[in-house]
């Protein structure tokens, strides 16, 4: 007697747990087989692109905080380097400094929020309890600087809002000496753990070929053995003269991406620590009246001061006509923006490459023949957050 | 291999001399503008050159410009990491033309055209599975387009009485504002004339 099968259609999400947002998963299943997996997305879709395109450059900077709102400055980080770049102005040595102390420290706040929630994915509960306990400090950190936990527009054309006060400095160094610990700690509950293991170990397999023909990037491409990090290869800022390792997996499935994770937790560590260590003295933005607003003393003393101040508070700054393609290593993997001006105060057209839009189209190539239980494995280890992929 | 820009937009319109329509450096970056025709060649062998190696497509924008004959274009954004660089690639084309898709080259182009596609109503040929992928379950209009206006058209909210969640045409308490604060920064008209000629003195 033949056995007919016959497959099943299962809906994973838009409301489960494991979907890490609103993802929702067709799953066509034979048995606990996965056949096909396809992605419907969108359902957070606020149309970013469409709104930037009406407002100004500076207006247009807090979109990017709502984007991968696990690590916003990052993407803030992106715009404002393409404004610069299409006006062709410096930014302050300290700026540049404070960018990368809070870029590393949302590199942290994203992996440690990954990590955790990867491992309660596949069943631990306790590493995101002490994780995100870690968060909160390191927020309560963007919140000193730039008054918000998490949408933090901090930064600015031209460099930050704010200087940070010394005693904050103070504290991200305290920080940065008491959380390799809770790395060792975190590494303890999880690396050599037997069913994280089981869980992860040759699960999601990606080859370097493969890795590319996707357009991988950060971590998912690290994992597979590409030595390939925006911050070496292409930088920007100060990191040129930073000392860090890229940590590079070799088998290219979750474990691996799990341990480069961990590892560039460590190196960003690192790189905060020696930011703190040089941070020079300095004004902490452009001093071009015509794109940084003055500050508060001025305002009262200089009629100059005051007509900037008006005019970069309505009509904004003008931006040279020009395109240009700006890329920052983000927690998740190259994050781009693609800038049109067309010689006004906003944006012709600003296209947003979002790393996770890349990585979670690979869902069905990634996932085919796998188990069911291993679907939330391989998405946690893609390392999705909805505001950035469906923008 | 080819490490610098200038050498490769050299070697790229040797290359493919008749193909490329335009090309040129700015900001850094270098711009190559081809036929909509010739574009899945030239993609191609961007990626299979052994001195080009733009073995990775980073991302596929589209742009709308509603005045021009050639409504819509697309960048195509392309890395090479052997060479650590990059290149855009862009196409000019009318409202209704389809374009070639190049899922066929790289597989990763499948979201991007059907972003594309939801987006600006651009259509692909050989496109696997083009559907919306962005927008509502059964919207109507691609909402990137110029002339699409910022609300949109429909809201939605839960309706107590039918007890699911309805559709509606948008109404708003207060129309959509947009200030245009844009002004001369440098003064009026007559000023800039006379700075003009000021300059051109000074050229002179």
């Amino acid at each position: 007697m033949v056995k007919k099968t016959k497959s099943l259609n299962l809906n994973f999400g838009p409301q489960h747990p494991a979907a890490h947002g609103v993802l929702r998963l067709i799953l066509e299943l034979d048995g606990e087989v996965v056949e096909k997996a396809d992605p419907h997305i969108g359902l957070l879709h606020r149309g970013t692109e469409k709104l930037i395109e009406q407002k100004t450059y500076t207006q247009a900077l807090p979109y990017f905080d709502r984007l991968d709102y696990v690590a916003p400055m990052n993407q803030e980080h992106a715009f404002a380097l393409a404004a610069e770049k299409l006006l062709k102005i410096e930014v302050p040595i300290r700026a540049k400094y404070i960018r990368v102390i809070f870029c590393e420290i949302g590199r942290i706040l994203s992996h440690i929020l990954n990590v955790t929630t990867q491992a309660l994915d596949v069943g631990a509960l306790t590493p995101s309890l002490w994780g995100f306990e870690e968060r909160e400090t390191l927020m309560t950190f963007y919140e000193r600087a730039s008054g918000s936990r998490l949408h933090a527009n901090y930064f600015r054309t031209g460099g930050v809002h704010q200087d940070i006060p010394i005693k904050l400095v103070d504290d991200i160094e305290k920080f940065c000496k008491s959380f390799p610990k809770i790395i060792d700690d975190l590494e303890g509950l999880l690396t050599d753990n037997r069913i994280f293991k089981q869980r992860n170990v040759e699960i999601g397999v990606v080859s370097k070929q493969e890795a590319l023909d996707h357009s991988f990037s950060g971590v998912m491409l690290r994992g597979s053995g590409v030595p390939w990090d925006l911050r070496r290869s292409q930088p920007y800022e100060i990191y040129n003269d930073l000392d860090f390792k890229i940590p590079i997996g070799k088998n290219g499935d979750c474990y691996d991406r799990y341990l480069c994770r961990i590892e560039e937790m460590r190196e960003s560590v690192k790189i905060i620590l020696q930011c703190i260590e040089r941070l020079p003295k300095g004004p902490v933005k452009s001093i071009d009246g015509k794109i940084s607003p003055p500050n508060r003393d001025d305002l009262k003393q200089s009629m100059e001061a005051l007509i900037h101040h008006f005019k970069l508070f309505t009509e904004g700054y003008r931006v040279p006509k020009g395109d240009v393609y700006t890329a920052v290593e983000a927690p998740k993997g190259e994050f781009g923006v693609y800038l049109i001006s067309d010689g006004s105060n906003k944006p012709y057209r600003c296209k947003i490459r979002a790393p996770g839009f890349s990585h979670l189209q690979a869902m069905d190539y990634l996932i085919r023949g796998h188990m069911l239980a291993d679907v939330p494995a391989v998405l946690g280890s893609l390392d999705i957050v909805f505001g950035e992929v469906d923008r | 291999m080819i490490d610098n820009l200038k050498k490769l937009e050299t070697y790229l319109n040797s290359e493919l001399s008749i193909k490329i329509r335009n090309s040129l450096i700015e900001n850094n970056e270098l711009l190559i503008e081809v036929d909509q025709k010739d574009l899945v060649q030239v993609i191609q062998f961007l990626k299979s050159d052994d001195k080009c190696k733009f073995r990775q497509l980073v991302d596929i924008a589209g742009v709308d410009y509603p005045s021009d004959e050639n409504r819509f274009k697309l960048v195509y954004l392309f890395l090479s990491h052997e060479n650590n660089n990059r290149i855009k690639l862009s196409i000019k084309f009318k409202v209704n033309e389809i374009i070639n898709s190049i899922t066929k080259i790289f597989p990763s182009a499948n979201w991007m055209e059907r972003e594309v596609f939801d987006m600006y109503g651009i259509k692909f040929k050989n496109h696997p599975d083009l559907r919306r992928i962005l927008t509502d379950y059964g919207f109507k209009g691609h909402p990137l387009r110029k002339d699409f206006p910022l609300t949109g058209f429909n809201e939605v909210r839960y309706s107590e009485k039918e007890k699911k969640v309805i559709y509606e045409p948008v109404k708003l308490e207060q129309n959509y504002r947009n200030f245009d604060f844009e002004s001369p920064w440098e003064g009026t008209s007559y000023l800039k004339e006379i700075t003009k000629k000021e300059t051109n003195g000074k050229k002179n």
